[in-house]
């Protein structure tokens, strides 16, 4: 019932944002709707972790330990940017707002699916859902910028649909000639994974890899991602670089679980290959930009490599490093987002040297963007320094040097960028010392809250959040 | 290769969507786009009727249905409501890349599918299979490169849908028993796409007053630009 009920809420949500004399009350109705979908999200977290799986309908609503932590990514970024949203939107926007509210819940409808779906056709359908919605809302603001961003971001990832579907039917070749009679889900696939054609696995996970790896803003496929998240409103930025990046990940990495148990169709050592050029690509841009929305943009394309390089590593140590440094990136890259909203509302630029002395300026605003940069950089007490460390030597220990040192020297390229340019805008003294950055109150709990988990989690990982992270990483099938 | 009626009515669909494939990369006028995507819609769902009565499969009849309404009448219409008419009658003359190498390009294309999955559908033994994988393929890829070579919104829209009809014509091949409830969200997301870029292409053409994607041009790197 709580798979379902995750799914009906917002859709439920949206459509009260809708109807006309709820529409003054769009923003409480969204808060107080995505706070019940966390609440479920956790609530079935628990029941997976009890139980292994939870099942909603047999053969369409399921979830596992990588489907429940997904679940929990999503709902936990969507509640805070919700939050985030009621102050940032009415500062920002002479837009219609409950036109605004309507698709947020539409676009958090479709991202809550995506995980909880048993089978890989309703998981594309989903994943459509959620590329026409967030295209919408890139677009909301209605500027010349945010519609070239919203048309580029169309374009791209829209094109990765039908190659996906195409992928998604050879998939069902396979399986229905090799396994037959019951009904296609994620997990009959991997039992069935050894007995299907390596060769129609192989052609299948190509394409969907291709179509969803557009999605996700994989290198070479990532020129739509800096636009679309430096335009977008920020409260959907956050949504989109924290998980609307990692949802199409999480098909590509249940995929890659299948495709690895079957031994004919080798694929791990492409991942790692294709993981480290999106790291190498993301690392390097970072070191050239001029928009701190657009820097925290490159470093999404930078973490989405290493989750794919990880998971291409193949072994349980890399498994689990890669699903910690999904939940890592999503509450991190959030944080970095509502910051960066709170800094472009107070002085009204993107700009990278135009901001300076920050710390001066406004000591909240300022330490929080050293925090989180510190954090999303992945300096040590942080929780993604955990992740990379253990993706790192749990590669040295699975004998794969040569891409370990590549992946580290990129790491360090990455930090060395992102703080380069952070240094500049947070300490110094302010070019225009009158600026005042006032924070709406919302976006200040937002941002409090954030924090939490992203300070916490470095040095301390609950054991409920453990028995999770290790039930997912059993999906991505290393040995 | 000697074949049953059935099979070869089919393959004569096959062909003649492929070369609605390369009507589509080679036709400038957008109105004439538009009715080659038509045009290869109703042949999909004319191939779908025949392998439903061929192969006695009752889904396909379905799926033909679907495919007439959602292709034939609603996306049609669709694109009717939401763009203005005079963005039909343009002709587009600034390719990115000219008519006769892009459909040289797309002869490769073509050929190249066959080359990549023609082993795998031979290794079926299924007749239909052998011809609708391989064209099936070459229908999303020539789409595919259509998106790069045209530079107006309509066309670069009509590319992703016939994109969509060449993994359909595939589909009906190899998953002629995909639950139907599958089939019709796919059909239900399809019209969304239409409606949710058509839309956007309207407000980019009120804001800008263009809907050549190369206006589109101001976001970017001032060093290097990746693409």
């Amino acid at each position: 019932m709580a798979l379902i009920a995750i799914v009906a809420l917002p859709a439920l949500a949206a459509l009260l944002c809708w109807l006309s004399p709820f529409r003054k009350a769009g923003w409480h109705i969204t808060v107080a709707s995505q706070f019940f979908q966390f609440g479920l999200a956790v609530f079935i977290a628990a029941r997976v972790i009890a139980d292994g799986r939870l099942t909603g309908a047999a053969g369409w609503f399921e979830a596992d330990g990588l489907g429940a932590l997904t679940l929990v990514i999503v709902t936990f970024v969507c509640t805070l940017a919700a939050i985030y949203a009621g102050g940032y939107m009415s500062h920002s926007t002479k837009g219609n707002l409950w036109r605004f509210y309507a698709m947020y819940n539409l676009l958090s409808f479709a991202l809550v699916a995506v995980p909880s779906m048993a089978g890989p056709n309703l998981t594309w359908v989903a994943m459509e859902l959620v590329t026409l919605f967030s295209v919408l809302l890139v677009g909301f603001e209605n500027t010349a910028g945010a519609l070239e961003a919203a048309w580029k971001f169309s374009v791209l990832t829209i094109m990765g649909a039908p190659i996906a579907l195409f992928g998604f039917l050879v998939l069902y070749w396979g399986w229905h000639s090799g396994a037959g009679g019951q009904r296609e889900t994620w997990d009959a696939l991997r039992v069935a994974a050894p007995a299907m054609s390596p060769a129609l696995l192989r052609l299948s996970f190509l394409l969907v890899f291709i179509g969803f790896g557009a999605k996700t803003g994989l290198a070479p496929m990532h020129t739509w991602l800096p636009d679309a998240h430096s335009e977008a409103p920020t409260p959907i930025c956050a949504v989109l670089s924290g998980v609307k990046t990692s949802v199409p990940l999480y098909v590509i990495l249940r995929f890659l679980g299948i495709v690895l148990a079957s031994p004919g169709a080798r694929m791990g050592e492409w991942m790692v290959v294709i993981g480290l050029i999106s790291v190498a690509i993301g690392a390097f841009l970072l070191l050239q930009v001029h928009d701190y929305k657009r820097m925290f943009a490159y470093s999404t394309v930078e973490h989405m490599g290493i989750i794919l390089a990880a998971s291409g590593l193949a072994s349980r140590a890399s498994d689990f490093g890669a699903v910690f440094q999904l939940l890592n990136h999503a509450i991190t890259k959030s944080l970095c987002f509502y910051v960066a909203g709170v800094v472009l509302l107070g002085m009204g630029t993107r700009e990278i040297k135009s901001v300076k002395g920050l710390l001066r300026i406004s000591p909240f605003a300022g330490g929080i963007l050293l925090f989180c940069a510190l954090a999303i950089a992945g300096a040590p007490p942080f929780p993604i320094f955990l992740s990379e460390f253990s993706i790192l030597s749990a590669g040295m220990r699975a004998g794969h040097v040569v891409a370990v040192s590549i992946l580290a020297a990129l790491i360090v390229v990455a930090f060395i960028g992102i703080m380069l340019h952070v240094n500049r805008m947070a300490f110094g003294s302010p070019d225009l010392p009158e600026v005042h950055v006032t924070v709406p109150h919302s976006c200040r709990i937002a941002v409090l809250t954030a924090a939490v988990p992203v300070a916490v989690l470095g040095v301390y990982v609950p054991g409920p959040i453990h028995s999770l992270l290790i039930l997912a990483a059993q999906q991505l099938g290393g040995r | 290769m000697h074949l049953p009626v059935g099979e070869s009515l089919n393959a004569l669909c096959a062909g003649l969507i492929l070369i609605c494939a390369f009507a589509i990369v080679g036709t400038r006028q957008v109105q004439g786009v538009r009715r080659f995507f038509i045009l290869q819609s109703i042949l999909l769902a004319a191939a779908c009727f025949l392998l439903a009565w061929d192969q006695r499969v009752a889904d396909l009849w379905w799926l033909g249905g679907i495919t007439v309404t959602a292709k034939v009448i609603l996306i049609p219409w669709v694109l009717k409501r939401t763009l203005a008419p005079k963005l039909y009658i343009r002709r587009e003359l600034s390719q990115a890349i000219n008519i006769p190498s892009s459909l040289l390009f797309a002869l490769l294309l073509a050929v190249a599918s066959e080359l990549l999955v023609g082993p795998i559908a031979s290794a079926s033994g299924n007749p239909v299979i052998e011809i609708n994988l391989p064209i099936g393929l070459a229908c999303l890829l020539i789409g595919a490169y259509s998106l790069v070579a045209r530079r107006e919104a309509i066309p670069q829209l009509l590319g992703i849908l016939a994109m969509e009809n060449g993994a359909f014509l595939a589909g009906i091949a190899i998953a002629p028993t995909l639950p139907l409830i599958a089939e019709l969200a796919i059909a239900v997301d399809v019209v969304l796409i239409a409606v949710i870029v058509g839309l956007l292409t309207r407000t980019i053409e009120k804001t800008m007053g263009t809907t050549k994607a190369a206006a589109l041009s101001e976001l970017k790197e001032e060093i290097v630009e990746w693409r």
